[in-house]
């Protein structure tokens, strides 16, 4: 890492809990690398707040390579800061300029509350994928690989879908902290092979309620989740799973 | 709650209902600005009264009236609700929000201009629609429309009213147009070019057509 010469100023939202109000507290750093990621920066401001022995910023973050969807924050108004295609651990301090000021909330929904500063309760997703993201395998020998035949635009579909990591930037960005983006990518991965057919109209059914249960609100199209997404996830999976939700209510058994 | 209730308030439904009322709406402005389009005819009227006398006295348009007046109930109310819930789902704002980087104005913007829309729709049924209905009620007889046109918008004031509703037509189909597929669920490939250039063109050609007629009037080119 090359030595650090950068100036930023830091507004950054702490909160003790979720029973008490918050408030953002202003931090000024110097020595900041460009090559730094967002989240080492916050490492270094971190470990200042330690040696004067007041508390560290909580944040979430785990591997730091951008596929475990841990890390949440929304910088400068825009979930995982300015860059397309990458979470906040992917960004680098060279995105930003020498002296600049940079604000971090965290995502902001009634279905994620927040925990401490700029951490988050995702677990509404977690309970969405209970209720129907699952598929249902008979356990014995694995059969061969070639006995699903799957077309190859349908596996790649399914895969782009299935790359949603669930960090929660498509229901920070969208005004009405809607959820639709997560959802439709789970029920699409699954819904496109041919082992998600034994579940596939009331895992529809069942994640939309749940979701809907979670107090997410309902999309608009701004496209603002698409645009935001560390995965680029598609807005097609919407499109699908409008379709899938409402083939399934109008042709289930469940009255 | 029966499944075709609850399907219809859930999230999916609510956006269901705001396609296909959206839709039902966009086909009711292809039959009046067809033919308020008559008025250009510059015939004193006689092709355009000729056409109204039609929509106002045919049985059959009449009652597809009712399901005109519904659908505009029911796309205003549920647009209220999908508003109220989906504010509900963010009661801690952004200090900070970058939305321009993500998303059109106008798409993050269709409450508001539902808003301003219903308030003109509200002028101009006062104008027209409400005045002539009631009279054919009380006695039978429809008013003289295109003359009610001519004085009407010899007001400059109500010309702007009806040129900015028109421009906030316009908006709203830009988006609305196009989001009504998405939430139908028609999204592909083969056809996404199509929708767009038809509901970026019908946004255009139809507000401008309607923002002509007042304009047209005022300006004497039509009398």
């Amino acid at each position: 890492m090359s030595a650090g010469n950068m100036h930023i100023k830091l507004k950054v939202w702490r909160q003790s809990n979720s029973n008490t109000n918050g408030g953002f507290e202003d931090y000024s750093l110097d020595g900041v690398s460009p090559d730094m990621s967002f989240l080492e920066m916050f490492d270094v401001l971190n470990e200042q707040l330690i040696e004067k022995g007041t508390e560290p910023v909580a944040f979430d973050h785990d591997c730091r390579e951008g596929i475990c969807g841990m890390c949440s924050m929304y910088i400068n108004g825009q979930p995982h800061g300015p860059l397309r295609g990458v979470t906040t651990c992917q960004l680098h301090m060279r995105s930003f300029n020498d002296g600049d000021t940079i604000v971090v909330e965290p995502w902001r929904a009634e279905a994620f509350p927040v925990i401490k500063d700029l951490v988050v309760d995702r677990d509404a997703f977690d309970r969405v994928i209970s209720a129907g993201g699952f598929v249902s395998v008979n356990t014995g020998n694995a059969q061969d690989a070639n006995s699903l035949p799957i077309p190859k635009v349908d596996a790649d579909e399914s895969f782009a879908a299935a790359a949603c990591i669930g960090c929660g930037a498509c229901v920070a960005a969208c005004k009405n902290a809607s959820a639709m983006l997560f959802v439709s990518a789970k029920i699409s991965q699954l819904a496109l092979l041919p082992q998600g057919q034994a579940e596939r109209s009331m895992r529809a059914e069942k994640m939309v309620a749940q979701m809907d249960a979670e107090g997410f609100g309902a999309c608009t199209n701004t496209g603002a989740c698409a645009a935001e997404c560390p995965k680029e996830i598609s807005l097609e999976n919407i499109a699908r799973m409008n379709r899938e939700y409402i083939g399934a209510k109008l042709s289930s058994s469940n009255v | 709650m029966s499944w075709f209730t609850q399907t219809l308030t859930s999230s999916i439904g609510k956006k269901l209902v705001m396609a296909l009322t959206g839709l039902f709406l966009i086909s009711f402005l292809v039959i009046h600005a067809g033919i308020n389009a008559m008025i250009f005819y510059n015939d004193g009227g006689e092709t355009f009264t000729h056409w109204g006398h039609f929509m106002g006295t045919n049985p059959i348009i009449r009652t597809l009236e009712i399901g005109l007046v519904a659908g505009f109930i029911i796309h205003i109310v549920d647009g209220l609700m999908l508003w109220k819930s989906n504010a509900a789902a963010r009661p801690v704002k952004y200090a900070v929000n970058k939305a321009s980087a993500n998303s059109t104005w106008y798409s993050r913007s269709m409450g508001l201009l539902g808003t301003l829309l219903l308030i003109f729709l509200v002028i101009h049924t006062a104008h027209f629609w409400i005045p002539n209905r009631s009279n054919q009620f009380a006695t039978g007889e429809e008013l003289n429309l295109y003359q009610m046109m001519l004085e009407i918008f010899q007001n400059p004031l109500v010309v702007l009213i009806y040129v900015l509703g028109c421009i906030s037509l316009f908006w709203h189909l830009l988006h609305g147009f196009q989001s009504a597929f998405q939430s139908l669920g028609l999204n592909h490939v083969k056809y996404n070019g199509l929708i767009s250039f038809v509901g970026t063109a019908f946004s255009i050609v139809i507000p401008a057509l309607f923002a002509l007629m007042p304009i047209s009037i005022y300006f004497g080119w039509v009398y």
